[in-house]
């Protein structure tokens, strides 16, 4: 005969849950059990997301030299990446012409992407950011593919980097923000 | 009906009339509650003792949910598996539904509102409830699949378990009313003066316990064991014919809760009525509908709340802890019967 004590307490677990729910604010108040229950009700209350939530990844171009570290790096081949050389004027007068690398096409398949970040681990010149947008989805699988431009665009989004913690040393490094 | 019918009417209607009205009512009888203690246990009271809502999109609150979910199985295609036996897997679906429908004929809903006043009424019921039992071993073998038969054997063994606890609580009843007609078990608890539930109460927690294994409702769902027999004997239905059987089971729990009304709680009684008034047969159906829903409660709360038993569990339960308590029911009634 399984135990009766504890099977009471079982009964009483699931009714004060049921109470909690329909009456979160107490026996006199009318039922409310939206309010009651932990379910976000996604479409119409939108929760906000926790720090470095990882949505969508945003380039800033300004930094990228198309090294194809990220492309390379990438597993699931997702990022496609095309440049050119070009010559830059030499710093000082007389000097060479540098060699730069100029950015043609900088494109992430989001439907191939797996969201694992190695790209923007990888990147060595703090092009890639994380951005926590993910309401993104399209009707057409083609257009998850998103250029330069959107990626650039995406760059909004990120938020700033999240304050050091009280008696951290700081970092005395040209830390590029994603709001230059 | 009869009377109801002629004295709402003013007219008495040939034997057919009588006869399909009758078919009618008795099916809008089964699935109005079915679909009600769908929507209000499954849906809602299940997802508020779980802290969560439930479903709130279709409609308001979630309310055509089950119009959704009917739409759905509708459209689905009917697969048969490929070395099935057609025959018996396809018909049992209707076993299980023929039994249900024909457990709702004994109930009685007011002093002369009835389908059928049979005298054995409490009896065939009890004998009309083993027949799924069938059907769901005709589920479980017809499916030629392991996973469908090792459920429906399961299933077998623990209906045929608690079939006699079942049986034996009722007895206790029955005892106290001196009669199987299910309209004189009404009466007698009218006469008593109070509901059959309390010098029964043993009696009650062995029906209850018996009628959540009937059901195969968790914590005796080992036939349905989602994690471990995916669907059990349900496993290779699909479309309507996996809906006929998702209605068998709640169709099946809400007559179970209406017939536990009727033996425990006083049917269509209420405290301070007269029992042979005119008015009964009008409000009589809802006062039943009430205790029915407030039964399913009961089942539904349990079916939330407790794990699985497993089976070897559940045969001792019944074989070695329910059978002996419900005999001792029975002496002490009759006991108390014959001596006061």
């Amino acid at each position: 005969m399984p135990k009766l004590p504890g099977m009471l307490v079982g009964l009483g677990v699931t009714a004060k849950t049921f109470i909690k729910t329909v009456f979160p604010d107490g026996p006199l108040a009318p039922p409310a059990p939206s309010k009651g229950a932990h379910t976000v009700q996604y479409p119409h209350v939108k929760e906000a997301p926790p720090d470095r939530a990882r949505g969508v990844i945003a380039l800033h171009h300004d930094n990228c030299t198309a090294c194809m570290l990220c492309a390379r790096e990438c597993p699931d081949w997702c990022i496609y990446i095309e440049g050119h050389k070009e010559l830059a004027p030499p710093r000082r007068a007389g000097g060479k012409p540098r060699q730069k690398n100029k950015l043609d096409r900088f494109d992430i398949d989001f439907a191939l992407c797996m969201y694992c970040g190695i790209c923007v681990e990888v990147c060595p010149f703090d092009a890639l950011f994380w951005s926590p947008e993910f309401e993104f989805s399209e009707m057409k699988i083609a257009d998850l593919l998103h250029d330069k431009d959107r990626l650039a665009d995406w760059m909004e989004t990120v938020p700033e980097y999240p304050a050091y913690e009280a008696g951290a040393e700081v970092k005395i490094k040209k830390l590029p923000s994603p709001s230059s | 009906m009869n009377p109801l019918i002629s004295s709402f009417l003013a007219i008495n209607p040939p034997y057919w009339v009588d006869t399909l009205a009758k078919i009618g009512i008795g099916l809008v009888a089964v699935l109005l509650p079915t679909g009600a203690l769908v929507y209000l246990f499954l849906f809602k009271m299940m997802s508020f003792m779980q802290s969560r809502l439930g479903p709130m999109e279709t409609g308001p609150y979630g309310q055509l949910q089950l119009l959704a979910e009917f739409g759905k199985f509708l459209q689905k295609e009917d697969i048969f598996p490929s070395k099935a036996d057609r025959f018996v897997f396809a018909a049992a679906p209707f076993v299980v539904l023929v039994s249900t429908f024909m457990l709702v004929l004994v109930l009685p809903g007011g002093p002369d509102t009835h389908f059928v006043d049979l005298n054995t009424g409490i009896y065939f019921a009890m004998a009309v409830s083993s027949v799924s039992v069938i059907g769901i071993l005709m589920a479980g073998w017809g499916s030629n699949s392991k996973y469908s038969l090792l459920g429906g054997i399961r299933a077998a063994g623990q209906l045929i378990a608690y079939e006699l606890p079942l049986v034996l609580s009722v007895v206790g009843v029955v005892i106290m009313a001196g009669t199987l007609n299910m309209k004189g078990i009404v009466a007698a608890q009218a006469d008593f003066g109070v509901w059959f539930i309390i010098p029964q109460i043993i009696g009650f927690f062995i029906f209850m316990v018996a009628v959540q294994a009937e059901l195969t409702q968790p914590p005796f769902d080992m036939p349905v064991a989602e994690s471990e027999l995916v669907t059990g004997y349900l496993t290779e239905y699909s479309g309507m014919r996996f809906l006929l059987f998702f209605i068998g089971e709640f169709a099946t729990a809400a007559v179970f809760s209406a017939i536990g009304a009727t033996l425990f709680l006083g049917g269509w009684t209420v405290p301070f009525v007269d029992a042979n008034a005119e008015i009964m047969d009008y409000i009589g159906p809802l006062v039943l509908a009430a205790k029915m829903v407030f039964i399913a409660f009961l089942i539904f709360w349990f079916r939330i709340t407790y794990p699985r038993f497993r089976e070897d569990q559940l045969q001792r339960l019944a074989w070695k802890f329910l059978i002996p308590l419900s005999l001792f029911n029975i002496v002490v009634t009759a006991i108390f019967k014959v001596v006061f």
